[in-house]
Order: C-alpha cells, then sequence, then structure tokens
C-alpha cells in the first residue's frame, strides 16, 4: 500500500473518460510537479465508465500516508468510488476522502494545495473552494476597470467599496503558481474581493484572465471592511510572489 | 422446499442467459434516456460470473455464489450498474450468512437487504425512476408472502412479479436520479432500464426456484 510522495496529500481522478483523467493529470502537474496524481479514467478495458479495479488502484499508488483525496466527474463514477472505499482496510480508509467538487477546478486547486504540502483538511478545503465558482470571474473580458482610472497605483474608494490599483513586477505574471498563492490568502478572508472583476478566491478564473508581467491589475471590495484584504492582496501581488 | 447451492448457481445462469437475451432491448431502453450501455455492461458482468461458477470450491454455500456475484459485477460492470448490483448481492449475501438451504424468510431478507443496498449506495427514493421501483415493490410482495406462510419459490415469485410491475411504472415516471435526470420531463414515457434488468434478474431466481421445487 505505499506509493504517492511523502510527506504530501495524493490525489485521484475519477472519470468515464480515460482521457479527460489524463488530461486533467497533465494540467493539474503544471502547478504540482511532485505531488502524487493519479488518473483513474475509463473501464478496466479502456472503454467509457469507471472501474473499481482502476480506482482501488490509483488510491494505493496516491497514498503516501498522508492521505489521498478523490474527485470525480458523473454519478456513476462516485458509486463505484464509494465502493471502492468500503474495500479498502479501516486504516487507508480513514485517510482517504471523496470530495464533491467540480472535477477541474477542484482538481486543479487540491493539486496545488498538495504540493504546497497542506495537510489533507486543507486539501480538502482547497478542493471544495472550487464549487461556487463556476459563472463567476471566469471570463478574461472582466470588467474594465475604467471606473477607477483615475487612481493611478493608488488607494481608491469607489461609492461604497474600496480597491486598489497595482502593476505587475514578477516574470511570468499571474501564472499558476501566483495565482495560487493569491487565490490561498483570498480564501482566507471574509469578503468578496475581486481581481479585475474575477472572484479572487476562484484559481482558475484569475489564471484565465491571462495576466502578465506590467498588466494593471485592479484589486477591488465592494465592502469597505474588506479594505485590509484588499491592501493584503495588493501587496502581495506587488512583491512580486518573491518572484523576480 | 428449502433454496440451496445448486438453485443458486441455477439462478446465476438463468440471469446470465437473461441479460443475454435482452441486452440488445436494455440497450434500447437505456439509449432513450441514458447513456446506452446498461444492456452491454449488464451482459458482460453476468458472462463473468458465470464463467467463474466452475470455481467455486466444494462445499459453497448460496452466500458464496452472490458473494461471487457481487465482487464480479463490481470489477467488471463499467456504469452505475456495477456498484449498485454489487452493493445489492453483495448485502444479501451477508443477509444470508452460511446457510445451506433458503426457506421463505429467509428469501424475502435476502430481497430486503439487497434493496437496503441499492438504496444506501445510490440514495435513490421509490418514484425516481431508478431499479428502486422495481425492488421495493419486489421487498413487500415477498415479506408478504412469507408472512403468510408461502414457501421460497412462492416467495421469490412473488417478488418477480411485483418487480416486473414496477418496472413497468416506471414509465411515466420523471427521473430524479442517475443519467435520466438529466434529461428531465423528456425522461418519463420511457422504461428505466435498471428496473428492467431487476425484474429480469428476479425473474430468473423466481424460474430457477420454480423448477428446483418441482424436481
Amino acid at each position: 500500500m505505499s506509493g504517492g510522495t511523502p510527506g504530501k496529500v495524493g490525489l485521484v481522478f475519477v472519470s468515464h473518460s480515460s482521457q479527460i483523467a489524463a488530461g486533467l493529470v497533465e494540467l493539474a502537474r503544471q502547478m504540482a510537479p511532485t505531488a502524487a496524481l493519479e488518473p483513474a479514467g475509463g473501464t478496466d478495458d479502456g472503454r467509457i465508465g469507471t472501474s473499481f479495479d482502476l480506482v482501488s488502484a490509483a488510491i494505493a499508488a496516491a497514498d503516501s500516508g498522508s492521505g489521498v483525496v478523490v474527485l470525480c466527474d458523473l454519478g456513476s463514477a462516485i458509486l463505484t468510488t464509494e465502493t471502492a472505499l468500503d474495500f479498502l482496510d479501516d486504516e487507508l480508509r480513514a485517510r482517504v476522502r471523496l470530495v464533491d467538487a467540480p472535477l477541474v477546478e477542484g482538481g486543479v486547486a487540491a493539486s496545488v494545495a498538495a504540493e504546497a504540502g497542506d495537510a489533507l483538511d486543507a486539501v480538502v478545503a482547497a478542493a471544495e473552494s472550487a464549487r461556487g465558482d463556476r459563472g463567476e470571474g471566469g471570463g478574461g473580458s472582466a470588467e474594465p476597470a475604467a471606473a477607477d482610472a483615475d487612481l493611478p497605483s493608488s488607494a481608491g474608494a469607489g461609492a461604497s467599496g474600496y480597491s486598489r490599483t497595482v502593476t505587475l513586477v514578477n516574470a511570468d505574471g499571474l501564472h499558476a503558481r501566483p495565482a495560487a498563492e493569491l487565490a490561498k490568502l483570498a480564501a482566507t478572508f471574509a469578503h468578496r474581493v475581486t481581481v479585475n472583476g474575477a472572484d479572487a478566491k476562484s484559481l482558475l478564473g484569475i489564471m484565465s484572465l491571462g495576466l502578465t508581467k506590467g498588466a494593471e491589475v485592479e484589486i477591488a471590495t465592494d465592502d469597505v471592511a474588506g479594505s485590509d484584504e484588499v491592501d493584503a492582496l495588493a501587496e502581495l501581488a506587488a512583491s512580486g510572489f518573491g518572484e523576480h | 422446499m428449502g433454496l440451496d447451492i445448486t438453485w443458486a448457481v441455477d439462478w446465476v445462469r438463468r440471469s446470465a442467459d437473461q441479460m443475454a437475451e435482452n441486452r440488445v432491448e436494455l440497450i434500447r431502453l437505456d439509449r432513450e434516456i441514458g447513456d446506452g450501455d446498461h444492456g452491454e455492461n449488464m451482459d458482460r458482468g453476468f458472462q463473468a460470473v458465470g464463467a467463474k461458477l466452475d470455481d467455486l470450491p466444494a462445499g459453497s454455500t448460496p452466500g458464496d455464489v452472490l458473494k461471487l456475484v457481487a465482487t464480479t459485477l463490481i470489477s467488471t460492470v463499467g456504469g452505475a450498474a456495477g456498484p449498485l448490483y454489487g452493493t445489492a448481492y453483495l448485502k444479501a449475501s451477508g443477509a444470508v450468512g452460511g446457510a445451506t438451504s433458503l426457506d421463505g424468510a429467509a428469501v424475502a431478507g435476502l430481497l430486503a437487504a439487497a434493496r437496503d443496498g441499492i438504496v444506501s449506495r445510490g440514495k435513490a427514493e421509490l418514484g425516481d425512476k431508478t431499479m428502486v421501483d422495481a425492488w421495493t415493490p419486489a421487498v413487500e410482495a415477498a415479506a408478504a408472502a412469507a408472512s403468510a406462510g408461502a414457501d421460497a419459490a412462492e416467495v421469490f415469485a412473488a417478488a418477480a412479479t411485483a418487480a416486473e410491475a414496477g418496472a413497468v411504472a416506471t414509465e411515466p415516471l420523471v427521473a430524479r436520479k442517475g443519467r435520466a435526470s438529466y434529461l428531465g420531463e423528456r425522461s418519463a414515457g420511457h422504461r428505466d432500464p435498471g428496473a428492467e434488468s431487476s425484474a429480469l434478474l428476479l425473474r430468473a431466481g423466481a424460474d430457477a426456484a420454480a423448477d428446483g421445487a418441482g424436481a
């Protein structure tokens, strides 16, 4: 039963399609080069469906002892996974979590958390944080920051909110890892904060903005009570995320 | 007359025959409101079980056969039917334990455990247009027959008849679980393939019991 990456939570992606599961590993791998990411897609003989044996094997392969988070696509993938969990020995089952979250967004968010060495509960929370993201902030054509165009690189207050505009200084802009750091910080906030209109808690929403070095980024909240949170994100972005 | 290992093996063989014979029909039903693989999956699963029957060790019980069906279906049926039927047969196996012969009450208990397994796995309720709509009437009919003193074969026959009626009764329902639920109102007017396969499997068990009892 020993597999996975020592000290890191492992992930299993269960899909009816082997290509979806393998593709998600490929996608998440960009942000999680060392975490154990195991695909369990399709049936044993490569058809569309899910496989008890493949899911069971993937869980074993992902488990380093730090726990395993499993994400599924359609209903019967969940049934197959639940059945596989029933057949695990008690010790392993106690550290395997089946999470109800969007497969792609939840899988990527969980992979980033697992890569960072987060504990099982935190990786589960990262996956669950993707639940409400769809339809919000996913578009790159988020509202332009025109309303605050007269407030360059400075703090400003809208009618009832608060915003700051900063310039990205790190070489790769808001690519995967900085976006993950930003989303992770935003996940601790009590107020809704947006990055160029996208929900700051949405990792994929931020990434899909495609912001590169030199881009102007407006970090905003509709609630002045969230001003400190906007400042915290602005400072993180202005610091270059530790990159240069 | 109790139902023994000979009956259990015969039930599996008849089930495999039923799934092969109705493969195309189950595919057709599933194509109307699902993904169209139910007949293929069930046929593959039961052919795989059938191939393993010869390897059953001497002294096996009906419960051993049910467990073999469970583990094989779980491993070989790629759709939701694998875990659902697998859990059903597993719980049924647990309910009969190591008994070598099943009376009417034991059959009623076997069926109730199987139904409870499907419900706990799939979270479906009566009226959701799923296999539960075949199983729950079957369990109720079996319990009524058993408490009226019917023998094992009669209990199984009552269950099969109720399951067949339950499967037909899924036709006007709007699906609330499974792939068909994505269709919403459009799922009405079609029989649920899982309820249909459930009725076929229970009829196979009833026929095996009737022939065994008459022998």
